[in-house]
């Protein structure tokens, strides 16, 4: 948090992308969440994605509910569609601005309280319901913004900053995802750009439902050292399980894999995740495996990270998302006539009529 | 395997100094973000008296220093130009109280040591300001009627006061030099032979170099340049042709054609051999130069003068192109000749140092161009106790320098004459104080102000050749200087990490406006300075910043501290204080004075600094 605004000023060797943009022309308001706050760093992450991929800022709808996470649009793309609405109530607005616009890419940013307490019925559908979109949860198993009482995704065992220790199981949200059938599961960590960004690029990238789960440490009442969502317990038990490289379409990756090590996973735009070092067993295409595997790690006392569930683009049809299930129309609804958008009181009377 | 890079010693003062690049580039290290954020605060006179530690001639130098510091400003590699920090430091000094009492008192008892200063300039002066505090008994020998050296003969009243002048003279001789006017050394063994315990030679360069064309000698309306300004600053000569050839394109030349024109010249022209990028005038002179409507000829090579009955009626140039030639350097290549009439010329091509009038078997080493061998560390001739400073030294340099000579060659004198070590300088020091007021509240002004440099405003150019004396520059105004002083970026105000403390969450690395820091791992350097958030472009001139090991990764922090703005967002949004910003105060020695140590009187600098600084108590690191 800042009373000054940062400075426009930038370090000359600040490149552009092919929309003659820098990443600073991605950014957003000054944050005024806390110092050291995880969910910045995810903010920065976010900046790096849209900017990498070269995403003109208001073909972009941002949203989030309510929480320290539900502030956090207001700091990434300035320029963008944005609606900050009410508690756990994300996923409706979402859902809501991409049946009338499909050409919008769709951004949620939700918390562990807003997505797994009060929001939870709403992340349970737009899960089932594929809504083309990449939501976020910033999970730091606290409720930070009313002073740091265990959320639902607090591990048994773990403490309060004041000492209390939580008794009730937690919700892990990937685990949810997967048995809910979302096609992209991924968990992560704020404090490692370096895995954050190519999911998040792939994310946005990948149609249909795609969940990120980032660990992000609650500097203020959750980096303690009863905590497991905090900075020192997140990296000691930190266990990256692969290394995915996002490929955008038609970009050959010059870098050389040993054989065996690499496999390539088709996204539906013609781009496509790499997977490297994989463990031998590990297949992040078989859903049940994956559970298993993760299921595994967590009693290892791991944090599973990493692109950890994703489905073949060939496997599901064009027909599989939210448009799709729905047989909506092909454009959004901004691009038809008005006359036919609202075709007047005599049609209405007329559908009226055949309810009668 | 080559090694991974060591980590930064931040408690060397030369780390930090080195990060306050006006600072660093000065040849007296003055105190020049202090100094500017004194101004900004209206706290003139502290601000003059800060300077004078250094710089002994704020006034003076105000007006008229060369500037070291501002093409290093780092404010050039931000926005292309420098903090106006030169005739900053005349607003301190035009809108200063009387500071006479906070001047270092002299003390009654003297300490029974005798100095002798040969010339009344700069060098000389500066000796005798810092050694009579300690009760030397210091005598200047200059051979005009007047003291100040080139100070005094060598720049025009247009550009230089006398009232400032002489005031800022004043201050020195007032602590009781022993000043003999009209004195020339026609022998230093004689000097020598009398009852001096130490001999500083500050006599400057005051030979002008000559040009011997055919038809030099036959007209007395041939000059050279710094003689005949000598003789207007005189009234010697009050009037000159009209049509009037300056050679050469130095700033003695811009002195020489801006003169002219107030003598009643109405057709000056500055005759240059090779073009613009390689005119020796300082860019601002040349502007002001060129603001007065004077011409300036490139590519003109002087060949002879034309004189008729021992008049100047023109000069002849061979028009020149230049072309790289054997070993780098340039070649000149004759076209064609050209008249050009005048009445007058001025040869302004250098100037050299000359001594006559130092015997050659007393002792005194010459080297191979007759300079005389001076120590560059301790200023010390071959010969013991003979010392030498100033444009005398090495030849023509600019006053800041000589301010500078005659400081170290004052620590010398007192080492030499209390029997110590000359070799052995006094260390600088540094203290390191926080700057943090409040949870986002800091001591200075840390957000960037956009704002353009300042327009230096002139007296109208009809109005400004009445008299020889209107000086030209009026100086900044208040609202001017209050948006001058927001464009300084407080480089001293460091940005401190303390490795230990860091839980390498990111948020300085996100809010850093120019993408100064990385955490990474360590590695070579050549491969640790590819993976900078930004690319390195002032690498190595500008420090690199190695943490120590990160406890929760083991990777470490990297700071290029080449575009840091010094906006303190990094500390702001550090959540344990990893990143602090603290003031680096770098601590010079100086005659008799530890570094950091003032005369008895002078605690009026205490003051100040506390006006600015915060509570200088709590987390001093004192280094040195």
């Amino acid at each position: 948090m800042s009373y000054i605004k940062k400075p426009r000023v930038h370090h000359p060797g600040l490149t552009k992308n092919r929309l003659g943009l820098t990443r600073r022309d991605y950014e957003g308001t000054m944050s005024t969440l806390c110092a050291g706050c995880g969910h910045d760093s995810i903010t920065a992450a976010i900046i790096e994605a849209f900017w990498e991929l070269e995403i003109e800022p208001h073909r972009v709808a941002k949203t989030s509910g309510i929480g320290c996470s539900g502030k956090t649009p207001t700091y990434f793309l300035q320029e963008a569609h944005g609606f900050n609405g009410v508690h756990g109530r994300m996923p409706s607005i979402t859902t809501g601005a991409h049946a009338a616009n499909r050409d919008l890419m769709c951004i949620g940013v939700s918390g562990d309280g807003d997505s797994l307490s009060i929001g939870m019925g709403q992340f349970a559908h737009v899960v089932r319901r594929n809504v083309d979109m990449l939501y976020i949860i910033e999970n730091n198993g606290v409720y930070g913004l009313t002073k740091g009482q265990f959320s639902a995704s607090a591990d048994v065992g773990s403490t309060a900053k004041r000492g209390q220790v939580n008794r009730e199981h937690p919700i892990d949200s990937v685990l949810l995802a997967l048995n809910l059938g979302a096609g992209f599961v991924a968990r992560s960590f704020s404090g490692d750009k370096e895995q954050l960004v190519p999911i998040l690029k792939a994310g946005l990238r990948h149609r249909g439902f795609a969940l990120i789960d980032i660990i992000s440490p609650c500097v203020t009442f959750n980096d303690h050292h009863g905590s497991t969502k905090s900075y020192q317990y997140t990296r000691d038990n930190y266990n990256q399980l692969v290394y995915a490289d996002f490929v955008p379409p038609a970009h050959e990756i010059q870098a050389s894999y040993e054989a065996g090590d690499v496999r390539t996973v088709g996204l539906h735009d013609g781009s496509s995740i790499r997977f490297r070092k994989v463990p031998g067993d590990y297949d992040p295409t078989d859903r049940d495996a994956v559970y298993g595997y993760i299921r595994e790690r967590q009693r290892a006392g791991e944090v599973a990270t990493g692109l950890l569930y994703v489905e073949e683009a060939g496997e599901v049809g064009e027909e599989s998302d939210f448009h799709g299930i729905q047989g909506t129309v092909e454009e959004p609804l901004v691009d038809y006539p008005y006359e036919e958008l609202c075709p007047g009181a005599e049609r209405l009377e007329r559908l009226q009529e055949r309810f009668r | 395997m080559v090694a991974s890079m060591k980590p930064t010693d931040t408690t060397n003062p030369d780390h930090y100094h080195r990060v306050v690049d006006c600072q660093w580039g000065c040849p007296a290290h003055t105190d020049i973000p202090e100094y500017i954020r004194l101004i900004a605060n209206g706290k003139y006179s502290e601000s003059y008296l800060l300077n004078r530690k250094s710089n002994i001639f704020p006034g003076i130098l105000g007006r008229t220093c060369d500037r070291p510091c501002e093409p290093v400003c780092r404010r050039v590699r931000l926005d292309g130009e420098p903090v106006a920090i030169c005739r900053l430091k005349r607003v301190a000094s035009d809108l200063r109280d009387d500071i006479r009492p906070f001047l270092p008192e002299i003390p009654t008892e003297k300490n029974g040591k005798r100095i002798a200063c040969v010339g009344a300039g700069c060098a000389s002066l500066t000796v005798a300001n810092d050694l009579l505090p300690l009760g030397y008994e210091v005598t200047i020998f200059e051979k005009l009627a007047k003291p100040g050296g080139l100070m005094w003969t060598n720049i025009p009243e247009f550009r230089l006061p006398a009232k400032v002048l002489w005031e800022e003279i004043d201050y020195i001789l007032d602590m009781g030099v022993d000043l003999r006017l009209n004195h020339p050394i026609d022998s230093l063994a004689t000097l020598l032979e009398e009852d001096y315990d130490a001999v500083f030679i500050g006599s400057g360069a005051p030979k002008g170099k000559e040009l011997n064309l055919p038809g030099r000698w036959d007209s007395k309306q041939i000059h050279i340049g710094i003689e005949w300004l000598e003789s207007v600053r005189f009234g010697h000569i009050d009037r000159c042709g009209d049509r009037v050839l300056v050679i050469g394109v130095g700033n003695t030349a811009m002195d020489c054609c801006r003169t002219a024109q107030r003598l009643g010249a109405s057709d000056v022209k500055v005759m240059a051999r090779k073009t613009k990028p390689y005119f020796k005038a300082s860019p601002w002179e040349l502007e002001d130069a060129i603001e007065e409507q004077v011409e300036i000829l490139e590519n003109h090579s002087p060949s002879r003068f034309i004189i008729e009955d021992g008049k100047v009626k023109g000069m002849v140039f061979d028009l020149v192109t230049w072309h790289p030639g054997e070993n780098g350097r340039l070649k000149a290549e004759m076209h064609d000749s050209k008249v050009i009439e005048c009445d007058e010329v001025i040869l302004a091509i250098g100037q050299d140092t000359a001594f006559p009038w130092i015997e050659r078997d007393i002792g005194i080493e010459f080297n191979e161009w007759d300079m005389p061998i001076v120590d560059k560390t301790t200023f010390m001739t071959s010969r013991k106790g003979v010392f030498m400073g100033g444009d005398a030294a090495w030849g023509p340099e600019n006053i800041i320098w000589g301010v500078e000579h005659g400081h170290q060659a004052a620590i010398s004198i007192h080492a030499y004459c209390r029997g110590e070590s000359l070799t052995d300088r006094p260390p600088e020091g540094m203290n390191l104080i926080s700057q943090k007021m409040g949870l986002h509240e800091w001591t200075y002004s840390n957000d960037y102000d956009e704002a353009q440099r300042a327009k230096m405003r002139h007296v109208d150019l009809q109005e400004r050749f009445k008299r020889l004396d209107i000086e030209v520059e009026e100086g900044f105004d208040i609202e001017q200087t209050l948006v001058e002083v927001e464009r300084c970026l407080n480089c001293d105000i460091q940005t401190h990490f303390e490795a230990n403390l860091c839980i390498e969450c990111d948020a300085c690395i996100d809010i850093c406006p120019l993408d100064c820091l990385t955490i990474t791992h360590n590695g070579p350097e050549e491969d640790l300075t590819r993976r900078l958030t930004a690319p390195l472009l002032n690498h190595p001139e500008e420090p690199l910043f190695i943490s120590e090991d990160l406890p929760q990764t083991g990777r470490i922090m990297v700071k290029d501290e080449d575009l840091c703005i010094h906006c303190g967002l990094c500390a702001e949004r550090c959540p344990t204080a990893a990143w602090d910003m603290r003031k680096s105060d770098l601590l010079i020695p100086y005659a008799g004075l530890d570094a950091g140590e003032m005369h008895p009187g002078m605690s009026i600098m205490d003051l100040a600094r506390d006006a600015t600084a915060g509570a200088p108590e709590p987390a001093v690191a004192g280094v040195g």
